[in-house]
């Protein structure tokens, strides 16, 4: 279509424009200082470095606009080093762009395409090669190479086994049993009812023996947030109210979405959210999802106090805590 | 012959007996290369790499990669007496105690998010002017793999300090992998060394943020480079360039003074922002434990999209046969991101199979001339943008007193809806484009002079554009859609009649464009 019709015609390369310092020496001579300058500029910027790093305290203080209070060390010390690079950089530029040729070269492409007879070579090189070797004939050893080949493959599957143990039941377990103490965390101090006022929340974890050390990876499935409501306030089944004590409520603080901590307890419309990505849990009707991606509940503890008045677990948690996994049965 | 000739002549002669380079040599200091600040992008995200692994050299002189727990007795008060990771204080030391740490440090994760941005930028030059058509598929893929690693790379980079936020996003990281069907949490299991967070996992990570991945990356970049090296640079089009030249600069010495300057250039910026923008202060975030969380949890931003569409998922989880799928964390977490990044990679082929060109560009397309393109490319932009908003729903909810609930149904409807009228937006855009070309070259530019006739009219003077100008807005081909017969000759169906009808309507909907402007043209408005 557009063959048939003449199209506008290519004017070619405009013709180079000289700059100044092409014709004028004095231009040039000028350009060349400026050069000179930035890159003393960049010396004088690796002096500033040497100078912060030895001499500026690293608990130095001054205030700046814009930055407020700033370590003196560090600012002179990045600033000094920011200043030796970027002139060299402006100098080498600048010597490019007045001094260095400007005018635009043509170079021709060259066909990545090899020719026909060199294609033609390849092939009857290749046939030849596996002709030699008997790929076509000898297929036991195609066979068989193919195999070993493939069971090769396989082994740094099974050297890397050991890279963990299997989830046995790591994933469904907590520490929490029958009669549990919940301690404070940080603290590890036992908690009474009366501890926690109506409106509170508490973060908390079962207790562990004297100078037994805490893991993470229990810390990670054991936290439990506990909040105290007034008792009428709750909306729940008579099962789950007789897992709360005195307006007291337990849940996992593990979010049940992608296990970040669900920390955010809001005690006007006693929501939890999960700052992670905002699931958001109505703590009146047993941690049932309101909002965001999360698709359960936080589970719930059932709790309890012993015979010295301390908030016990009743049973362990009945089902597993934190995000979901392929064996989870519900 | 000076004494200084002398010597660099024996030295000359010495390697090119050995190693004959001096043939390659005088062909590739003549190498020519076009000259477009857009093709500084890709020179950004390589110096950025430079700088990277100078910089992390430095940090790994210091950095205990261990989760081991010590007690920090640092010089930075808050935290003296704290339980906490050796990958942690040790952190804690080299902001604190090694002179230059902080500035390292600071220098390191600003190159990293520069780093991501101009492969981002780079990648979205390429696409909309079309340079990854034959025959820089190969680079386009290997840059596709580049951005995938960057991302990978980035995100165990700002997880080895083992802080709290950090954490928290290691976090995530396992629950998504524990998402994944029948084997999530053996897999989890196995990274992990057991139960979360465990001890092994900032270790391991370790050996892959500064060596697997850096060396995968150094290949890469190499064959990237020695590519766009041998198959010659694209080019904008203009008057005297063709498909078939290269005008630009040679290698030596303006190329190279040019690009070695601007490697210094992008070093000192990026030693000025570790100078005086603090990044990542992991000192006021803590010692990462699973029990407690930072408000306003934010991966750095190449993650958000990623981030924001986990958190914009409907709350949906399937319960058979006693098992469990995640929909919420498998859609937004693998398979969206997945489905993105194929997509992506697979482009050069699907356009090259809808247009049916197989042939050699090295002309860039000006995007307004390829409107689909163009409006794809927009429309992706747009499904990325509205993810990476709601990841920071939290922070736009506090910052401008929002309510995040309006905010994230805001995002799961405008991730449906916007895209595809962005879609429509762009294409209506670049036509408009065209036809404002068309005119310029037709009936020339806008004076703004007035002039009134003998009788009265008042007419503006329109002054006819340069030769070079309107060659540049003319010189692009424009190429009928593919004719597909349904039927052969004999009227027998052709086999994949579906297919064939879908390429049609899509090479038709690519083909899209307003008439450019002829000499024919030019004339009959001459004779009028």
């Amino acid at each position: 279509m557009s063959n048939e019709i003449e199209a506008i015609k290519d004017p070619g390369l405009p013709a180079h424009v000289h700059r100044r310092a092409d014709t004028d020496p004095k231009a040039a001579a000028k350009a060349e200082r400026q050069v000179a300058i930035l890159f003393l500029l960049s010396a004088l910027g690796t002096l500033t470095l040497i100078g912060a790093y030895f001499f500026i305290p690293q608990d130095s203080f001054i205030f700046f606009p814009v930055l407020g209070d700033t370590n003196a060390h560090q600012l002179f010390l990045g600033l000094g080093m920011a200043a030796s690079l970027f002139f060299i950089g402006m100098g080498a530029i600048h010597w490019a762009k007045t001094l260095m040729p400007d005018e635009e070269v043509i170079i021709q492409r060259h066909e990545f395409r090899s020719e026909d007879e060199d294609r033609a070579d390849l092939i009857a090189t290749a046939k030849a090669g596996a002709a030699a070797a008997g790929l076509g004939r000898r297929s036991l050893i195609k066979r068989s190479l193919g195999l070993s080949l493939g069971l090769v493959g396989l082994s740094p599957l099974i050297l890397l086994r050991d890279l963990g143990p299997l989830p046995g039941d790591e994933l469904t377990k907590t520490s929490w049993k029958a009669g549990t103490r919940l301690v404070t965390d940080p603290g590890d101090r036992p908690i009474r009812a009366d501890d926690l006022e109506v409106g509170a929340v508490a973060q908390t974890l079962p207790q562990i023996g004297e100078g037994v050390h805490r893991k993470l990876s229990d810390i990670g499935k054991d936290a439990v947030l506990l909040i105290r409501l007034r008792p009428e306030e709750f909306n729940l089944d008579a099962e789950r109210l007789s897992w709360t004590h005195e307006g007291i409520i337990a849940f996992s603080k593990i979010c049940s979405h992608m296990g970040c901590a669900v920390a955010l307890y809001e005690q006007q419309t006693k929501h939890l959210l999960c700052p992670c990505h905002q699931s958001t849990f109505d703590v009146t009707r047993a941690a049932k999802v309101i909002f965001g991606p999360s698709a359960r509940p936080l589970p719930q503890l059932a709790i309890t106090v012993d015979s010295e008045g301390y908030l016990i677990a009743k049973q362990p948690f009945s089902e597993p805590v934190g995000p979901s996994f392929w064996e989870r049965s519900s | 012959m000076t004494a200084s000739e002398r010597i660099a002549g024996t030295v000359a002669n010495y390697v090119d007996e050995r190693t004959g380079a001096a043939k390659w040599m005088k062909k590739n200091l003549n190498k020519v290369f076009p000259d477009h600040w857009s093709f500084l992008l890709g020179e950004i995200a390589l110096y950025s790499f430079i700088i990277l692994l100078l910089s992390g050299t430095f940090l790994t002189f210091w950095f205990d990669p261990s989760q081991r727990e010590v007690i920090y007795d640092g010089s930075y008060e808050p935290l003296q007496g704290l339980e906490m990771s050796a990958a942690y204080a040790s952190t804690l030391d080299i902001s604190f105690e090694i002179r230059g740490g902080l500035l390292m440090r600071q220098i390191h994760h600003w190159a990293a998010l520069i780093f991501m941005a101009a492969i981002v930028v780079h990648l979205m030059r390429v696409y909309f002017t079309g340079a990854f058509r034959k025959p820089r598929e190969f680079n386009w893929i290997i840059g596709v793999g580049l951005l995938t690693l960057g991302i990978v790379e980035g995100f165990l980079g700002y997880s080895l300090p083992d802080d709290l936020l950090s954490g928290t996003g290691i976090r995530i990281a396992e629950a998504i992998i524990q998402a994944i069907p029948v084997v999530g949490s053996y897999l989890a299991f196995f990274a992990f060394g057991g139960a979360f967070p465990g001890e092994a996992f900032i270790p391991r990570i370790y050996t892959v943020h500064v060596l697997l991945l850096p060396g995968a990356f150094l290949a890469l970049i190499t064959v990237h480079l020695m590519l766009v090296w041998y198959q010659k640079h694209t080019q904008y089009p203009g008057p005297g360039r063709t498909e078939k030249n290269v005008v630009g600069y040679p290698l030596f010495p303006v190329y190279m003074a040019k690009a070695g300057g601007f490697f210094f250039i992008v070093f000192g910026v990026t030693a000025f922002l570790g100078a005086v923008a603090s990044i990542n202060p992991i000192w006021l975030y803590g010692p990462y434990t699973p029990g407690q969380v930072s408000a306003g949890s934010q991966p750095d931003w190449y993650m958000g999209w990623l981030d924001g569409l986990v958190r914009m998922a409907p709350p949906l989880e399937t319960y058979i046969f006693g098992r469990t799928i995640s929909w919420n964390i498998l859609i937004p977490g693998l398979i969206v991101p997945g489905i993105i990044f194929t997509g992506m990679a697979l482009y050069p082929f699907i356009e090259s199979w809808m247009t049916g060109d197989k042939r050699e560009h090295h002309l860039l397309d000006r995007p307004r001339n390829a409107p689909n393109r163009t409006a794809l490319g927009v429309m992706s932009l747009t499904f990325m943008l509205v993810a990476l908003i709601n990841g920071g729903n939290d922070i736009i909810a506090v910052t401008f007193d929002l309510s995040i609930n309006q905010i994230m149904w805001f995002s799961r409807i405008g991730i449906f809806v916007l895209p595809p009228l962005a879609f429509v937006i762009t294409k209506r855009l670049c036509l408009s484009l065209q036809r404002a070309d068309r005119d310029l070259v037709l009936h020339g530019r806008e004076t703004g002079r007035l002039v009134m006739m003998p009788h009265g009219e008042f007419v503006e003077v329109h002054e006819p554009i340069s030769a070079e100008k309107a060659w540049l807005l003319t010189q692009h081909e424009q190429n009928p859609p593919l004719a597909l017969e349904e039927s052969d000759l004999r009227g027998v169906r052709r086999p994949g009649v579906l297919k064939n009808r879908l390429r049609a309507r899509l090479s038709k909907a690519h083909a899209v464009a307003i008439p450019k402007a002829t000499a024919e043209d030019l004339k009959q408005i001459e004779h009028h």
